[in-house]
Parts: C-alpha cells; sequence; structure tokens
C-alpha cells in the first residue's frame, strides 16, 4: 500500500537510523538478555545520544520530534525488542513528561537533562499490587509533616522499578491524588527487582517500598491534580505503544516471510507456496497495514490537539492486538523453530502478553471506547441517572478510570 | 580548512536484486538505497578529524558532501548532513548520468576544485561496482598526492600536511606523509561511523545543499555522464545458482570436520 509514501524524507531518515541502531546494537544481544532476564541497561546512554529519550519535547534542546516521527522511533524500538521500547517509553513519556508538564523549573533543571542524555533513570509508579486497572483507589499515601511530604505504601509492576534514579510516584493526599519525586536512597524508599517474568525478560521490573519515607516538600510536582494528572501522562506512552505494538508484529511478519521463503518441505518447494501459509502471511500484512493507517490518523489528531483518550484506546487496543495475533501466526509458520530464541518470535509473543495488559488492559480500553460510544462507563459501580447524564456529556471521566501499569 | 568527502548512493546490500528488462543493469525501482560503506567510513573520518582539530583548539574545518546522482541521492546528502557534515553539494543534471569512472571523477573533480578542498577524502571503493577508479581519476585530474586503502589519518593543519597508514598485501602496513592539498580513499573498517541523532537530523533540514549542473560546474556536457563514458555496459548477469556445492553429512562434529579439511586440502585451500 506504499505507506512509506506518506512519510517525509525526514521521517524516512529517522525511522532509518533507529532500525540501524536497533539491527546493530540491540538485535546481537537481545536474546542473550532475555535468557539471562537481564535488562541491558549499558544502551541507556547510547539511546540519550541518539536524542531518543524525550525525543518529541522542544525544552533543553530536545529535538522536537513530530508526532509520525516519534511513532516512528517507537515501532523501530520495538520492532528489537518490547522492553527497550518499554525503557525509553517510561523515561521520556511517564517520567520526563510529567516533569516538563507539572513540574517546577527547579524540578526540570535538575533532572530533564540528566534524563534526556539517559545517564539518569527514571520510573513511574501508579499500579499498586492490588490496584491496577482502577489507579483510583490507590492506597499509597502522603501526609504533609512541615516541610516534608511522608509517603507510605507500595508500588508494583514498575519498568525501571529496580535501577532508577529518580521516581514519580503517585500518592493520595488530603488534597486528592498528587505526583511525587522520590530520588533513590532516600530513607524509607526501597525498590526490588520482580523475578519470575516470562515477559519482558530483558527489561527491569520492580517493586517500591515507602515505609515513612520522608522527601522534601519541594518534591511535590505543583502542577498535578487528582488521577487526572497521572492518565494524562499514561496517555503520552500509549500513543508510542500504539505505534510500538506494530513494530514487533513487523518483525514476526519479517521473520514469517523470511523462513517461508527458506524452508523447503514437500516436493522441494518453499512453505511460501503454501496456501495456507499464504494466508497467514497475508492476514498479518493486511491488519499491520490497517494499524499503520490507524497510528497515522492518529499522529494527525495528536498534531492538530484533537486526540482524545479513546482514539488512543482504540489503536493501542488494536495494534498491540494484532502484534499478539501475529506473533502467533508466526510461531505457526516457523513450526518447531517458532519457539526457539534462534529466532526473535518467540520472545516477542511473550513480551506482547505484557503489552497487551500494561499501560491499560486490552478489555479496559475496549471500556473506554465502549464508554465513549454510550456515555455510560461500565467499570465502576452502578451510577445514578444524574452521573449518566454527566458522563454521557464528559467520555473524558469515562477515561478516566482507565489507568493501569507502566 | 575545508574537507571534502565524496559519497555514492548505492543500493542495500541486503536488497533482493533483479536485472532489469534491458539487461544491462539492475531494476532500480524497488531497492533501498544507502551510503556505500566505504564512504560512510570517509564520512566519519572527516568527523572525526574536525572533532581533533577543535579538541587542539584549532578552528573547525568545514565539511562539505559531495554526490553524483539523480534526485534520490538527496537522502544520501541529508544524511551525510544530519551526521554533522556542514553543507552538501549535489551534481544533478540529466547530461551527468550513465557516466563511467573517468567521466564521474571530472564532474566531480570539477566540483571538488570549486570549493577549493584542502583534504577530500572519499571510501576506497563502492559497494556496487567495486571499481576503486573513481578516486584516483579525481586525484590525477586535481593533480594532487592520493591514497588508496587508507587505514589511520593523522591530519596537522597547521604544517599542512597528513601522515597516513595505508594497508598493502600481506598484512604489512605502509606509513606516507602527504602534503595537502591531497585526497585519500578510506579503507572500511577504518573507524566504526555514528548514528545520526535525532537533533542531527532536523538540523540537516536546515542545512545548505546546492544542486549544480554541468555549466554550473563548468564542464562540458560532452565529457561527463553517457557521453563522456569510454566504457558501455553491455549485458548483466546473476551467477549460476546452487552449483558447486558440497553437503557433508556428518554422523559426529569430529567425523564432519575431518570430511571438510579432506574437502579443503582437495581443492588446494589449505
Amino acid at each position: 500500500m506504499n505507506f512509506d509514501s506518506l512519510l517525509s524524507g525526514e521521517e524516512r531518515l529517522i525511522r532509518d537510523t533507529v532500525r540501524q541502531f536497533v539491527d546493530e546494537r540491540v538485535k546481537p544481544i537481545i536474546e542473550q538478555c532475555h535468557r539471562e532476564a537481564r535488562a541491558p541497561m549499558e544502551l541507556a546512554p547510547e539511546l540519550g545520544d541518539l536524542n531518543l529519550f524525550g525525543a518529541n519535547f522542544t525544552e533543553y534542546g530536545l529535538p522536537g520530534l513530530g508526532d509520525v516521527a516519534y511513532g516512528l522511533v517507537m515501532q523501530e524500538l520495538e520492532r528489537g525488542d518490547s522492553g527497550i521500547r518499554s525503557m525509553v517509553s517510561v523515561q521520556s513519556s511517564l517520567v520526563m513528561y510529567p516533569i516538563l508538564t507539572f513540574g517546577s523549573q527547579e524540578q526540570k533543571d535538575r533532572f530533564i537533562p540528566g534524563l534526556a542524555s539517559g545517564r539518569m533513570i527514571g520510573c513511574f509508579g501508579l499500579t499498586e499490587p492490588d490496584f491496577g486497572s482502577n489507579p483510583s483507589a490507590m492506597r499509597t499515601r502522603a501526609r504533609r509533616d512541615g516541610d516534608c511530604w511522608v509517603l507510605n505504601g507500595a508500588k508494583q509492576w514498575i519498568t525501571n522499578g529496580s535501577v532508577a534514579d529518580v521516581a514519580v510516584v503517585w500518592a493520595r493526599t488530603d488534597e486528592g491524588i498528587r505526583g511525587f519525586l522520590v530520588e533513590k536512597g532516600t530513607e524509607g524508599f526501597v525498590s526490588a527487582e520482580q523475578h519470575g517474568k516470562f515477559s519482558l525478560r530483558a527489561s527491569v521490573t520492580g517493586e517500591l517500598s515507602f515505609q515513612n519515607c520522608r522527601i522534601p516538600a519541594e518534591n511535590i510536582l505543583p502542577g498535578t491534580r487528582g488521577v487526572g494528572s497521572a492518565l494524562q501522562t499514561l496517555n503520552q506512552a500509549r500513543y508510542g505503544i500504539c505505534w510500538g505494538g506494530l513494530g514487533s508484529a513487523m518483525e514476526c511478519y519479517h521473520t514469517a516471510l523470511e523462513y517461508a521463503r527458506q524452508r523447503v518441505q514437500f516436493a522441494g518447494q518453499p512453505i511460501a507456496s503454501h496456501q495456507l501459509v499464504q494466508e497467514k502471511l497475508a492476514w498479518m500484512i493486511t491488519e499491520i497495514t490497517k494499524g499503520q493507517f490507524l497510528v497515522y490518523q492518529l499522529a494527525g489528531l495528536k498534531t492538530a490537539g484533537k486526540m482524545e483518550p479513546q482514539h488512543v484506546s482504540m489503536c493501542k487496543r488494536n495494534n498491540v492486538w494484532v502484534a499478539r495475533e501475529c506473533a502467533k501466526l508466526a510461531r505457526e509458520i516457523l513450526g518447531a523453530n517458532g519457539i526457539s530464541d534462534e529466532y526473535p518470535v518467540v520472545r516477542h509473543m511473550l513480551n506482547i502478553e505484557s503489552v497487551y495488559t500494561y499501560e491499560g488492559t486490552h478489555d479496559i480500553h475496549g471500556l473506554v471506547i465502549g464508554a465513549a460510544v454510550t456515555g455510560i462507563p461500565s467499570f465502576n459501580p452502578p451510577m445514578s441517572r444524574r452521573q449518566a447524564r454527566e458522563a454521557a456529556d464528559r467520555p473524558e471521566l469515562a477515561a478516566a478510570a482507565a489507568g493501569a501499569g507502566s | 580548512m575545508r574537507i571534502g568527502v565524496c559519497i555514492k548512493q548505492v543500493p542495500d546490500t541486503d536488497s533482493h536484486l533483479r536485472i532489469a528488462d534491458s539487461g544491462r543493469g539492475v531494476d532500480d525501482s524497488n531497492l533501498n538505497w544507502v551510503i556505500s560503506s566505504c564512504d560512510l567510513c570517509a564520512l566519519e573520518e572527516a568527523l572525526l578529524l574536525a572533532e581533533a582539530e577543535v579538541a587542539r583548539g584549532a578552528e573547525r574545518p568545514e565539511l562539505v558532501v559531495f554526490s553524483l546522482g539523480p534526485a534520490r541521492v538527496e537522502e544520501a546528502l541529508r544524511k551525510a548532513l544530519a551526521l554533522g557534515v556542514d553543507r552538501a553539494l549535489h551534481l544533478v543534471d540529466e547530461a551527468l548520468q550513465g557516466g563511467d569512472a573517468i567521466a564521474d571523477g571530472r564532474a566531480l573533480a570539477a566540483a571538488l576544485a570549486g570549493e577549493r578542498c584542502d583534504l577530500v577524502l572519499t571510501g576506497a571503493q563502492s559497494d556496487d561496482l567495486g571499481q576503486a577508479a573513481t578516486p584516483a581519476v579525481i586525484a590525477a585530474i586535481l593533480s594532487c598526492p592520493y591514497a588508496w586503502l587508507v587505514m589511520a589519518v593523522e591530519l596537522d593543519s597547521r604544517s599542512k600536511s597528513l601522515r597516513i597508514v595505508r594497508e598493502l598485501e600481506g598484512g604489512m602496513n605502509e606509513v606516507l606523509g602527504l602534503e595537502l592539498p591531497a585526497l585519500l580513499a578510506i579503507q572500511a573498517g577504518i573507524n566504526r561511523p555514528r548514528f545520526a541523532s535525532l537533533r542531527g537530523t532536523l538540523q540537516a533540514r536546515k542545512k545548505p545543499l546546492r544542486r549544480e549542473d554541468c555549466s554550473g560546474l563548468g564542464v562540458d556536457p560532452g565529457l561527463v555522464g553517457a557521453a563522456g563514458a569510454g566504457i558501455e555496459i553491455e549485458a548483466v548477469s546473476l551467477p549460476p545458482a546452487g552449483a558447486g556445492g558440497v553437503v557433508i553429512d556428518g554422523a559426529s562434529a569430529e567425523a564432519a570436520a575431518g570430511e571438510l579439511i579432506a574437502h579443503l586440502e582437495r581443492e588446494a585451500v589449505l
């Protein structure tokens, strides 16, 4: 369908540069990282030198990429591994974005240059052991005590959690949910790596625990107002995932296509000549292409300032589902080789299970869309008639309940 | 101080090549185009030389990239600008198409002379045709010192000289001193070309890229492009597929290795 014809020369150059980086620096090590459940944090400074952290911001000399180019960057990173894309998404969209959007000048000066260079790592603490899809009910609390805030609670499933130098932590206060910056080494703040994952093994996932953790009063993100600030932040990351999912799908598709052309079976013919194999490949390329046009339109809406949560939900839900289905089909085409890490397919298949669930589960995103089209949020306790009328007028309220994971 | 780098845009080596219907070239309608790998090393070397000059407190040399070819070549020039080159010159003219090394060398030499480059870097050979001829032609026309298969470069801009290492056969190296202006044909692997940063890529859009045709270059259209070429490609073909291979069916790794060694000895490789 010549999707490339929609891209400018500059957008293609950016995509090709990141693709080359992934080919040369990520792919040669990623299977071993996956085997060892090791995040290649040594790549962070290189990612910083390429300006891949905070690439769509303009402050502090950041490149200010357009929305399509930024999406293509995420696509190419996830073509390598969902964990690498997650590392960049979290740093850029879930740490730098809230600091730039809700932070004080001092906070920006202190953290943004280090985060942009990849010499400092950040994480985003919203999800809790008991609250994933419903972050509004979080238990973590922050209490003001003189010139300090005192945090108590726990966060789970936190990408970069146990290696982060700074955590953006969301906690309930007397004035509603607010965001805080908690630095590594603060007394009462402990982080630990979560082990036993079968997915995103080349990415650090951690638990954060706060026990009477005292942070300076100025570490509150002054612009945060309620859980909506956290969800506004998540929307940025989800935008990247809409494109990233396609990257994973493309890698599986291309691996399957190449394999089908080479693999000879029955009368010396490549399996690519078999109708059942062709049907699988046709399904994959069709869905990937549809996904590309979907995110291209999403980029246009974002650039025009018209992107609504339900738009992001539609794209995240669809494209990650496409990636999940493509991983399955590619695995089938590869036969027994499909379960070996000699090929990237099974790693993508495992990774996509996380992506399917984090940043708003597939089902919750369906409900965000459902709430937008019906005006009736279905994932809260039954509403009064007055609430239903209000919800019909304000679909963003419905979207506000869909949190989960980082 | 001005350093010129000549680059060539070639099909990506991963491309699936198809012979064009004319039978005299490759069908270029569906290819990925990239900068030839030696030329990328030449670009990187120019960037490193410029950085070294700055590091020792000297003025940063201006870096100018040159390429001859159709409109698509602009993408290669933009990439060079994204990597950190200051400006680009695109030799684009219907009359410049279809040249051989001598015809292309004439056009490039005219462009380089017009820019008065103190040092010119090129790749040692291109990934597609691999003739390794164009840099020698340019050096001959410019009447400047020339070295091929350059493995290391030290620039002394104060004394306007170079100290370089050349690769010879049999693992030997040769160290040469050259006076500027000079032309160096860089061997692949001399450095590891950097990735263009996103900031560099966006800045590339604002850097000057000039297009020159035959009249702008001051070259006679009869001496460049197809008209100036003494060589005409009559036919190209792909090698016959699948002939000559031997499959070793070893029951164990040791047996297979033994059979492989026997084959290599029979074929007089060992």
